[in-house]
C-alpha cells in the first residue's frame, strides 16, 4: 500500500462521525473531551437517548416554544481539583461555564440552577466562600440562580464538593447558529489568548515544582456574544466555547460537523508568555488546554472585519484575532500552518493530558 | 517565552533550508536517523520535513523511552500495581501502554491505586505521606532521567523511606545504536544524535560510530531550528567527506557530560548483563538495575514479578519501526487496528513514538503539494 492510501484511510477514519466504545470500564480518558469522550457519547448514550433536540449536540439544546421563539437549555457538572485557583473557584466556574454554554448558542441567559454534592467533613466556612462566589458571579453576570439542591455523600466520595448546574436562555431571534452552515472561505475568530484556565488549575494543584503567574480566564461571555451577534449579523455561522480539549478539539468538532477543513495559522493564535512557558516545560500544546472565558466564532468573510472589531472593543475580547479559515478539502480535518513554516494535522487527542480542570 | 521563539523563527529556518538544499547532490538520497523520540516529535509538530529537499529522508530511531519497554516489563508493572496496599506511581506516558491484559489505565479503573507523577521525588513524597503503604515508582527512560531516579534513591536512603521502591527500567542509548548499526539492510548515512541524554553522558560515548562504523553523528537540541541545523551539519560532513561527532547542542552538552549525574547513577545502579528492548530483542549491557546495596528500594527484590518474556502481538511491527527498517505507515496495522485510541504497539502510545507522531500530525504537505494548502 502506498503512503497516500494509508493517509487517505486515516483521513476517512478521522472524518467518520460515529466512534465505538471498546473499553470494559470507564477511565479518566472518557471524561477528557477527546476521542474517548466522543466514543462514550456516540456509542453509549446517543443510541438510547436519540431525539431531535439532542441530535445537534451543541452547547445547548434549542427547544422551540410557542410563538416561534426558541429556548436554549443546557446542563453541566463541575469537578475541578483544586476547588480554588488563581482567578476563580468552583463557584465562579459553575456560573460562568453554564452562562457560556447558553451564550455561544446565541441565547440571553435567563436563569440557572445549582445542585451541590457535598462531602461529609467539608468545612462550612469553605462552603460559605464558594456559595458567596456563586452569588457574586451570578450578580455580576445579571443571571439569577433560580433553583438548587443539596446532597451529602460519605467522606472520601466527592473531593469536597461537586456542583451540577443547568441553565435556560432565550435565543436571539436575529441569528441561526449551526456548524452545518459553515462554508469554505469562512474565517475562524478566537476571542483572546488560549490555555489560561487549564494551566492556572494545573499550577494551583501544586504537584509541579513550577511557579508562574497564570490566572484562569473564567468569565461570562453572554455580553461579548451579544456584541458579536449585533456586529456580524447573518454572517455569524456559529460560536463555541473551547473548554475541555481546548481550541483544537472545538475546531475538530466543527470541521466534522460541517464536513470542511479548517486551517489555523499557529503564529496568529495568542498565548500568554507564562502559559507558553509552562506548556513548553510540560510538553503540552496550548491549543489543547481548556479555556473558560474565550469563544471561537466562525464568520463569513464579508462579516469578519466587523466581527473582529466588535470582539476587540469588548473587555473580554481585547486580544481577539482571526486565526484561520475554512477550506473544502480534506473534509473533517483541522490543519495547522506552523510558525516554523510547515503544515501538519491538528487532531483530536485520544485523551486529555490534564484531567479534571472544570 | 522569548527564548523559545528564537529557536522557532520561520525566517531563519528558510535560510537554513536553502543552505541544506545547496549542499545536497541532485539525485542522491540521504538517509538520516534521528535517534530521539523528542526529535521525532519536534520534526512532526513543526512540520519540519516540509522544509527539506526531496533527497533527505528522516528515519525514526529507538530513542523513545516508552516505546522500547517490552510487553513483559509492562505486565510486571501492572502486576505490582495490582498488589494490595501498593501505590503505583508513573509518568503519564506509561498509562496507556498496552500489556498482555489491558493497560495501567485499565488496572486503575479496575481499582489499582495508580497515580501520575512528574518526577520520582513526587513519588517519594507520596511514600512519606502514606507510611503504612508501599509506594513504587515506575522508572523508565534513558540516561536523561536516570540521574533523577538515582538522586531519589539516595534521598530515600537518607530518609529511611522503608516503604519506597523503584521498578527500574532505565536503558542506555549507545548499545541500542550499536544494535542498529549491526542490523542488516539499513543503509543509514548519519545520525542526529540524542540531546538530553548527552547532557548527562557527553558526546564521547558516540565516538565509536564514526571511528568504527564510518557514520557521522551530530548531537542535537530539541527546538526545530536545532534539528534543521544538525541536518545541515550532517549533510555538510557528507559533502566534505568528513565523518566525526559534532556537537550542535553545545549550549548544554559538553564532551565529558555531567560528572555529578554520572556519579549518582553509578552509586545507585549498575549495568544489567542484558535487557530486552521492544522490537530490538535482548541487547547486552544495555540497561541499569538497582545495586544490591540499595536492594531495600528495589521493587524487583521487594515484589515477586513474573519477569517473563512476552512476545509482542503478532501484527505489531513496532520493532521494525524502532529500528528504522520500516516507516510508520508501512506497518500492517497502522491506522486500522492500531490507532492512538486503541494502540497495539508502544510506538502509537507515546507522543515521542514515531507512529503516534505520524498519525496525529500527519504529512499532508508531501502528498498534496505545497500549492494546495498554501493557496487561498
Amino acid at each position: 500500500m502506498e503512503e497516500h492510501e494509508v493517509l487517505d484511510r486515516i483521513a476517512r477514519r478521522r472524518a467518520r462521525t460515529a466512534r465505538r466504545i471498546t473499553d470494559a470500564r470507564i477511565t479518566l480518558a472518557h471524561g477528557a473531551g477527546g476521542r474517548s469522550s466522543q466514543a462514550l457519547l456516540e456509542s453509549l448514550f446517543l443510541p438510547v437517548l436519540s431525539n431531535p433536540l439532542l441530535a445537534p449536540l451543541g452547547d445547548s439544546a434549542q427547544v422551540p416554544i410557542e410563538g416561534g421563539a426558541r429556548l436554549a437549555f443546557t446542563t453541566d457538572g463541575y469537578v475541578v481539583k483544586p476547588l480554588r485557583f488563581p482567578g476563580g473557584d468552583i463557584g465562579t466556574l459553575a456560573v460562568n461555564g453554564t452562562i457560556n454554554d447558553l451564550a455561544v448558542s446565541g441565547a440571553k441567559p435567563l436563569a440557572l440552577s445549582a445542585a451541590f454534592i457535598l462531602e461529609e467533613g467539608l468545612e462550612v466556612a469553605e462552603l460559605e466562600r464558594y456559595a458567596a462566589s456563586i452569588g457574586a458571579a451570578a450578580a455580576a453576570a445579571g443571571v439569577p440562580v433560580a433553583t438548587g439542591d443539596t446532597k451529602v455523600v460519605e467522606r472520601g466520595k466527592a473531593d469536597g464538593l461537586y456542583i451540577c448546574t443547568a441553565g435556560v436562555g432565550m435565543i436571539d431571534e436575529r441569528v441561526t447558529l449551526d456548524p452545518r452552515l459553515i462554508r469554505p472561505g469562512d474565517r475562524i475568530l478566537i476571542s483572546g489568548a488560549v490555555g489560561d484556565h487549564g494551566m492556572a488549575v494545573l499550577m494551583a494543584r501544586g504537584e509541579l515544582d513550577l511557579e508562574g503567574e497564570i490566572e484562569s480566564d473564567t468569565a461570562p461571555l453572554h455580553d461579548l456574544a451579544s456584541a458579536l451577534i449585533t456586529a456580524a449579523g447573518d454572517s455569524l455561522r456559529c460560536m463555541r466555547d473551547p473548554t475541555r480539549g481546548g481550541v483544537a478539539t472545538t475546531l475538530n468538532e466543527l470541521a466534522r460537523a460541517a464536513s470542511v477543513s479548517i486551517v489555523i495559522d499557529e503564529a496568529s493564535v495568542p498565548v500568554h508568555a507564562a502559559v507558553l512557558g509552562a506548556c513548553e516545560i510540560l510538553g503540552i500544546d496550548p491549543l489543547y488546554v481548556a479555556n473558560e472565558g474565550k469563544l471561537v466564532a466562525v464568520v463569513a468573510p464579508e462579516g469578519a472585519e466587523r466581527a473582529l472589531a466588535a470582539l476587540r472593543a469588548h473587555p473580554h475580547g481585547g486580544e481577539a484575532v482571526v486565526a484561520g479559515e475554512v477550506r473544502g478539502d480534506p473534509p473533517g480535518m483541522v490543519l495547522l500552518d506552523t510558525a516554523f513554516g510547515g503544515t501538519r494535522v491538528l487532531d483530536t487527542l485520544a485523551g486529555d493530558p490534564l484531567p479534571r480542570i472544570c | 517565552m522569548r527564548h523559545v521563539s528564537e529557536y522557532r523563527s520561520g525566517e531563519v529556518a528558510r535560510g537554513l533550508a536553502e543552505r541544506i538544499a545547496a549542499l545536497v547532490e541532485p539525485g542522491q538520497k540521504y538517509k538520516l536517523m534521528e535517534v530521539c523520540g523528542g526529535h521525532t516529535h519536534t520534526i512532526y509538530r513543526h512540520g519540519l520535513e516540509d522544509l527539506l529537499p526531496e533527497g533527505i529522508e528522516l528515519v525514526h530511531g529507538p530513542g523513545c523511552p516508552v516505546c522500547v519497554i517490552p510487553m513483559g516489563r509492562q505486565d510486571d508493572a501492572i502486576a505490582i500495581a495490582e498488589q494490595d496496599g501498593v501505590i503505583f506511581t508513573t509518568f503519564a506516558d506509561m498509562l496507556r501502554v498496552p500489556a498482555s491484559r489491558g493497560s495501567l489505565l485499565d488496572a486503575k479503573a479496575a481499582g489499582a491505586d495508580v497515580r501520575i507523577v512528574y518526577s520520582p521525588l513526587d513519588a517519594l513524597r507520596i511514600a512519606r505521606e502514606n507510611p503504612d503503604r508501599e509506594t513504587v515508582f515506575f522508572a523508565i527512560g534513558f540516561e536523561t532521567t536516570a540521574p533523577s531516579t538515582a538522586l531519589t534513591l539516595l534521598r530515600a536512603r537518607a530518609e529511611r523511606a522503608a516503604n519506597f521502591s523503584v521498578f527500574c527500567n532505565h536503558v542506555i542509548v549507545a548499545p541500542a545504536l550499536l544494535a542498529i548499526l549491526r542490523s542488516e539492510g539499513l543503509a543509514l548515512d548519519g545520525f542526529i544524535g540524542p540531546g538530553h541524554v548527552s547532557t548527562v553522558i557527553g558526546t564521547e560515548p558516540y565516538e565509536f560510530i564514526p571511528r568504527e562504523h564510518r557514520k557521522p553523528v551530530v548531537v542535537c537540541g530539541f527546538e526545530p531550528l536545532d534539528v534543521l541545523q544538525s541536518i545541515y551539519m550532517l549533510v555538510r560532513q557528507l559533502a566534505e567527506g568528513r565523518c566525526e561527532v559534532e556537537n550542535q547542542y553545545s549550549r548544554v552538552v559538553s564532551r565529558g557530560g555531567n560528572p555529578l549525574a554520572i556519579r549518582a547513577i553509578a552509586e545507585t545502579m549498575e549495568l544489567r548483563d542484558t535487557f530486552e528492548w521492544r522490537g530490538l530483542g535482548f541487547i547486552p549491557s544495555s540497561a541499569m538495575r538497582i545495586r544490591d546495596s540499595f536492594a531495600e528500594h528495589d521493587a524487583e527484590v521487594r515484589f515477586t514479578v513474573a519477569g517473563a518474556r512476552v512476545a509482542d502481538p503478532k501484527a505489531c511491527q513496532c520493532g521494525e519501526v524502532l529500528r528504522g527498517a520500516i516507516r510508520p505507515w508501512e506497518c500492517k496495522v497502522f491506522g486500522t487496528a492500531c490507532t492512538p485510541e486503541q494502540p497495539i504497539g508502544t510506538c502509537m502510545v507515546s507522543s515521542e513514538g514515531a507512529c503516534a507522531a505520524y498519525y496525529n500530525y500527519g504529512r499532508l504537505e508531501r502528498r498534496r503539494g505545497a500549492g494546495v494548502l498554501a493557496a487561498g
